[in-house]
């Protein structure tokens, strides 16, 4: 037990140190850590309560979302039917209770209704299950229902689209360092430090981005177009290079002329072209596909452009015309950045109504006022704890109190590692761990002392203190962990925080408040072979 | 250098002697707590209500009363104030605008905001937060699951871990801290949020890991001393780990009282809470938690022989 190899001294030294050392960024100011060139380390980020900023919690409207799925799922079939050749005659169509209806006027066509209707679901997940079901009811009559696996799928689709177009939006506000992260199936959070203005959050948010086709004319001259100079009729429109962000943004010359908006879009995904690479697929709506056909017979060989809000997010050339509504667009995609055009097309409105359910802003003079007090707090808190327990076990105590103040450093390197956040609840955490982490000590030291009491020697009171408080010590922090488990689960922002730092205290201190004292303890007692111990 | 002690060595205090007044002032306490939760209610802060705060640092501390009556020229329901960490700082809390729109409730912040910048000139508005019923309905029963959570999960722990009797009397006695600890909420009309049920959560944590140090001592010992009475049992098993208690508990407190002082009025609910349940928490494990197990029928034969996991037991040992 008090038997310590050189090797497992030294890998206890080094762990500690390296926690210190993984500390230090997180304790110095912004300004000192970039001059001496650690920014790029990983530090513990404030929350909101110790910073100031705004908060916002989002909820996507499902209801709305399967309202436009029933829409899209309409406009669709009253295409395809009319295009089927034969053409097949249907009325009376309904989108009541959740699902879309139709009459099939000739029922000799209703086989290929059938058909058609099935060609417009599409398998989702695994089980190879389908968005919608396609039922026939009174021999007539053609239901179609969407699936639980479609509407989840729907809804996931939604929520990534919705995510990306929120944080679009909101980098719109400049370089802050907002946090824009899905939560639950539905939900999406939005966290702006430093910004108190959370009514300016929410215009953003709701706002409607613009997306434009237009014709690219080929016939500028490049270098004056770059300048900003377009000919007469055109526009220079920046075209950033998607693959290099950050680089130099192009321009190329645009008519004003639009040949198509954001609204006869119906929907952009990933695909495969024929040669099985990564490709975007675009789908129109009826009047959209017509006036994408007649663009496209019109200007074959030509290029055109997709603007986003006046940017240009892809100009593909048309090889061919393109009559059926849906068009693919094919090139040096990978899948990573066809998925990203797919998303920046569908970006041009949120795919699905968000509504604020929560919002909390912090003025900065408290967050300030907060972290002052808490570290006060903690200053005063840490320093009482050390001296009571250097007057109550001495040597022992000291050892203690050197475990203490560590394990804050260790807590702190695993939170920068974890990239965790310290919210204000996270400080009273922080407190209270300084104080339930010397219970181990206390634990073994009053151990120690009812062993000597009870006539042992030295060594084996020290060895039997230690075995029989690890236990003991063991099973308290389990139980311990189990109460910070469920915060740090269902716990909402501030519990989250406390939970995490309860948490890494809770394993960390076991760390230092056993392993680390038990060496320091041993190596006391083989060096000086004491005949007396004051605990 | 003399060392502090502040438990005198090998103690011998009859703890297991008050058991019937303890338990009688434990149930009178459970139920004034429980009567006190019923009828006054807690003070629910937005978290959990719903609703709007504004929190407004003034220059001067402001009449309540007039400003009571400047918010409620706006017509936007009863508004709920309290001073908050000074006479100073007061939040004020309102129903959620009944309108649906998005801006309302911006709307509904800046006016009461505006209205009290021209009355107080030179008033700094520290916090705004709107909750909607969804969310707060949300975050009442997450809360509730929680506690049940954590106050179920530590019992099958210690049923598992020990006999049964363990798990029962630990149940009991958490559940008694986490009552009268929201009895006490009820009692100072304290705001309760999210962060109070961080505390309950804690307490819970803090408590049991009290009552299961004493109860592996008692463990401990009904495998040294097979033959002691239960009673004798319990008293030693205590008096041994008594110094331990007292010294956790009293630096707990000092951490605690450093926050409760030095940590600023954000956290001095949660500071508050933390420290009625160490109180409460250590009352419960000497009295509630070990002297129920011997009104559950433990007795130191029932102890099954030594396991197999776990260091062996001290007594066997040639010192």
């Amino acid at each position: 037990m008090l038997d310590f190899p050189r090797w497992k001294v030294l890998w206890i030294w080094l762990l500690l140190l390296t926690g210190v050392a993984l500390a230090i960024p997180s304790l110095m100011p912004d300004s000192v850590a970039r001059q001496l060139h650690l920014d790029g380390m990983s530090r513990i980020s404030l929350g909101l309560d110790l910073q100031g900023g705004s908060h916002l919690l989002l909820e996507a409207d499902t209801a709305d979302l399967v309202k436009q799925n029933l829409q899209k799922m309409e406009d669709a079939i009253r295409t395809e039917m009319r295009r089927a050749d034969p053409k097949i005659d249907i009325g009376d169509i309904s989108t009541s209770n959740g699902q879309l209806s139709f009459f099939v006027r000739n029922v000799n066509q209703l086989d290929a209704a059938v058909e058609k209707a099935r060609a417009q679901t599409t398998a989702v997940g695994v089980t190879g299950q389908r968005d919608w079901n396609v039922a026939v009811v009174d021999s007539t009559r053609i239901v179609m229902t969407p699936t639980q696996a479609g509407i989840a799928a729907s809804v996931d689709n939604a929520m990534k689209t919705a995510i990306e177009v929120v944080r679009k939006r909101i980098d719109e506000l400049g370089t802050r360092e907002p946090i824009i992260m899905g939560e639950g199936k539905t939900r999406i959070v939005v966290e702006v430090p430093g910004f108190q203005h959370p009514e300016q959050l929410k215009a953003l948010i709701g706002k409607t981005a613009k997306l434009e086709f237009k014709m690219v004319d080929m016939n500028a001259d490049p270098a004056t177009v770059t300048a900003g100079h377009a000919p007469p009729g055109d526009e220079a429109a920046p075209y950033p290079d998607i693959s290099q962000p950050g680089g130099p943004t192009r321009y190329i010359a645009v008519n004003r002329r639009v040949i198509l908006s954001g609204d006869d879009l119906i929907d952009a995904g990933l695909a495969k072209d024929d040669n099985g690479q990564p490709a975007v697929s675009l789908k129109f709506n009826a009047s959209g596909g017509r006036k994408f056909a007649r663009a496209t017979q019109e200007n074959s060989g030509k290029q055109f452009a997709m603007l986003l809000d006046g940017s240009v997010l892809s100009a593909p050339r048309i090889d061919e015309p393109i009559l059926g509504g849906n068009a693919i667009i094919h090139g040096s995609f990978t899948t990573d950045s066809a998925n990203q055009l797919a998303i920046a097309l569908r970006s041009g409105k949120l795919p699905v109504a968000l509504k604020v359910i929560e919002e909390r802003t912090v003025g900065p003079q408290l967050g300030k006022a907060s972290i002052h007090a808490g570290v006060i707090a903690s200053v005063i808190a840490s320093v009482a704890v050390i001296v009571f327990m250097l007057v109550t076990y001495g040597r022992f105590g000291f050892y203690a109190n050197m475990a203490v103040v560590l394990n804050i450093f260790v807590i702190l390197a695993v939170m920068a590692i974890l990239g965790a956040t310290l919210t204000l609840p996270g400080i009273a955490g922080f407190v209270l761990t300084i104080g339930t982490a010397v219970d181990a000590n206390v634990l073994i030291n009053e151990r120690i002392r009812e062993e000597r009491r009870r006539g042992r020697g030295i060594v084996q009171s020290v060895e039997l203190g230690y075995k029989e408080a690890s236990r003991t010590i063991f099973e308290a922090n389990t139980v311990h962990a189990i109460s910070g488990l469920i915060m740090l689960v269902l716990g909402s922002g501030p519990i989250k925080g406390f939970a995490v730092v309860l948490l890494i205290g809770i394993c960390t201190s076991v760390f230092t408040a056993v392993t680390f004292t038990r060496m320091l303890t041993a190596g006391w007692i083989k060096r000086h072979r004491p005949t007396e111990i004051h605990i | 250098m003399r060392l502090l002690k502040l438990i005198p060595d090998n103690t011998n205090i009859g703890f297991v002697r008050l058991r019937a007044w303890a338990f009688g002032l434990t149930a009178l306490l459970t139920i004034a707590a429980a009567v006190l939760v019923g009828v006054r209610g807690l003070n629910f802060g937005v978290d959990f209500k719903g609703g709007v705060m504004i929190e407004a640092r003034f220059q001067t501390p402001p009449s309540e009363d007039a400003l009571r009556h400047d918010i409620d020229q706006l017509h936007v329901g009863e508004a709920a104030l309290s001073t908050f960490g000074g006479a100073n700082v007061y939040s004020i809390r309102l129903p959620n605008p009944q309108s649906n729109d998005e801006g309302a409730t911006n709307r509904l912040v800046k006016n009461v905001q505006n209205v009290i910048a021209a009355k107080y000139p030179g008033v700094t508005f520290n916090r705004a937060e709107t909750v909607s019923g969804k969310v707060s309905d949300e975050l009442i029963r997450h809360g509730l699951l929680a506690v049940f959570l954590a106050v179920t999960g530590i019992a099958i722990f210690s049923w598992i871990r020990y006999e049964w009797q363990f798990g029962v009397s630990t149940f009991v006695a958490i559940f008694h801290d986490v009552l009268v600890t929201l009895g006490f909420f009820a009692l100072t009309r304290l705001d309760f949020d999210l962060n109070i049920v961080a505390a309950v959560l804690t307490i819970i944590g803090y408590s049991i890991n009290d009552k299961i140090v004493i109860d592996d001592r008692i463990r401990e010992n009904m495998r040294k001393y097979r033959q002691m009475d239960m009673r004798a049992l319990i008293d030693l098993s205590v008096n041994e780990t008594l110094p331990r208690t007292v010294m956790t508990s009293l630096t707990i407190l000092l951490a605690l009282g450093a926050l409760l002082i030095f940590g600023g009025p954000v956290l001095r609910g949660f500071t508050a809470a933390m420290m009625l349940g160490v109180v409460v928490g250590t009352y419960s494990s000497i009295y509630v938690s070990s002297s129920l197990l011997i009104s559950l029928g433990l007795k130191p034969q029932l102890s099954e022989p030594r396991k197999k996991s776990g260091p062996p037991d001290s007594a066997e040992r040639v010192g």
